[in-house]
């Protein structure tokens, strides 16, 4: 099915992945979650080429993201839905 | 798709079978790199696998050593083997040990000699080998005969998402065959730790895999000068968006798709519990594993890349696959199998487990890998600490 802009591995997960070679800002992405099929929506706040992930929710310092529906870091900065999660918000918990 | 019950390659001495037929000139210390070198140049279907080590190792450092020496020369892909070291004594531990599989070896030392005079007469024990190896004719062999180990490089979302989930699928339906299976990377298994350890078959293994994790970790802990940014991880798995240790761990994890471990295995040591997924205690870093996984034993590697790795091995050929249509387009003579559609949903990963099972036949039958065509040959032995 053509036409996926972004994939998420787990309901659970609040980051997306970009699988395009870039969404770029106030544009309408189309989302499909692996785990269980599903489609949902969501407007890009940033610039974000392939590979890098999106915020699916507002996310505020100290929580947690998750991908894989597992941990994989805090939040260091607040994100809003839409931006760019990456390294200069996003930090490992094990180092 | 149903997967063939054979390949054709090379049946050993010792029952296993090889993916490849190579004689090797193997030097056991830095400075018989030089001699080792001469004698590939003078000898047609030889090589020579040159390393930095090997003086004054003392203690598990030069266990691994030897580890790694004698597993390389007892590798099924390797058809006789030439050993050469400045010392006899050192030269005989590995030739006696490489010569249990039955496979012709023999050692020759340097010093008292100088190394025109031994680079004339191992070239002569050379010429034997390579025409005596170049008469072996692949044969049909049972597809439980393949080892298969598995590691990922300069991985990005892209493996997480798709590459290394085609290799679980590989793997899901390689192991009910009786196909041997290993992973490794211990420092890329941390944030994944706790779930990777549930994976474990037994409650031995799961011991051996806690123990085994928190020893590196703890010895990270203990080295590190600042958050390891840029080393774990790497700068290109950043560019790549990759953003903590932890997703890294949760996108490598995905390479052994629903498969239970069996047993622990140090690095560079052969597996003896039978068919099935093992984990071997290895450096995340490329060369370093494939060398110690290619030591014990395993016959044919997968090797999963986002920002494109482009790594070989001397020995054991290393089948790229990617799912970063980037990578794909731009690397393309570095990935033998490009997973990208998967990311536009084009394909599935049933149907790209399928395709790298096809590939993996292929390869182990002889076709070259798209590393081996380019030459690559790194061989790195992995050091635990200073040597005396």
């Amino acid at each position: 099915m053509a036409g996926t802009d972004i994939i998420i591995h787990d309901e659970k997960d609040n980051v997306g992945v970009v699988v395009i070679e870039k969404i770029t800002p106030k544009q309408d992405c189309d989302c499909w979650i692996m785990e269980n099929d599903k489609s949902i929506k969501i407007q890009s706040m940033d610039e974000i080429p392939l590979g890098h992930k999106i915020a699916m929710t507002d996310l505020n310092e100290g929580d947690t993201i998750l991908k894989y529906g597992h941990d994989i870091g805090k939040v260091v900065k607040s994100i809003k839905k839409g931006e760019h999660v990456h390294v200069h918000n996003v930090k490992t918990k094990k180092w | 798709m149903e997967i063939p019950k054979t390949f054709l390659g090379y049946k050993r001495e010792d029952g296993r079978t090889g993916t490849r037929n190579h004689v090797i000139i193997l030097p056991v210390d830095d400075i018989s790199n030089a001699c080792a070198e001469a004698v590939a140049n003078n000898i047609k279907g030889t090589i020579a696998l040159p390393h930095s080590y090997g003086r004054l190792q003392f203690g598990a450092d030069l266990e691994l050593h030897f580890r790694t020496m004698i597993g390389t020369g007892k590798n099924p892909n390797v058809a006789a083997v030439i050993v050469i070291g400045i010392e006899p004594k050192w030269t005989k531990r590995i030739v006696d040990a490489i010569a249990t599989t039955g496979k012709p070896v023999e050692g020759f030392s340097i010093e008292g000699v100088g190394d025109i005079d031994t680079i004339a007469r191992v070239s002569k024990k050379a010429q034997e080998f390579s025409i005596w190896a170049s008469e072996k004719q692949r044969e049909e062999r049972p597809i439980s005969d393949l080892w298969i180990s598995v590691k990922c490089g300069e991985s990005d979302t892209t493996s997480g998402l798709a590459s290394n989930p085609t290799v679980g699928n590989l793997m899901d339906k390689l192991e009910p065959l009786g196909v041997h299976l290993c992973f490794g990377e211990t420092s890329e298994l941390t944030g994944a730790e706790t779930v990777c350890e549930k994976r474990g078959k037994t409650p031995e293994a799961q011991e051996k895999f806690r123990k085994t994790w928190s020893s590196y970790n703890d010895f990270i802990l203990k080295e590190a000068t600042d958050d390891l940014s840029e080393s774990q991880p790497t700068a290109g798995n950043i560019a790549g968006g990759l953003t903590t240790i932890e997703e890294k761990a949760f996108g490598n994890f995905q390479k052994i798709g629903g498969c239970k471990f069996i047993d622990v295995l140090e690095p560079a040591e052969e597996p003896t519990k039978g068919p099935g997924l093992y984990f071997m205690d290895t450096s995340s870093a490329a060369a370093e594993c494939v060398t110690l996984q290619a030591a014990g034993g395993f016959n044919l590697h997968l090797f999963p890349t986002g920002q494109g790795n482009i790594i070989g091995n001397p020995i054991e050929p290393v089948v790229k696959l990617t799912a970063n249509p980037l990578t794909a387009r731009t690397m393309s003579e570095h990935i033998d199998v490009d997973v990208s559609k998967i990311l536009s949903r084009e394909m599935n990963l049933d149907e790209a487990g399928d395709e790298l099972i096809k590939a993996t036949i292929r390869v182990a039958n002889g076709r070259l890998t798209c590393a081996e065509a380019l030459g690559h040959r790194e061989f790195v032995m992995t050091k635990l600490y200073r040597s005396a």
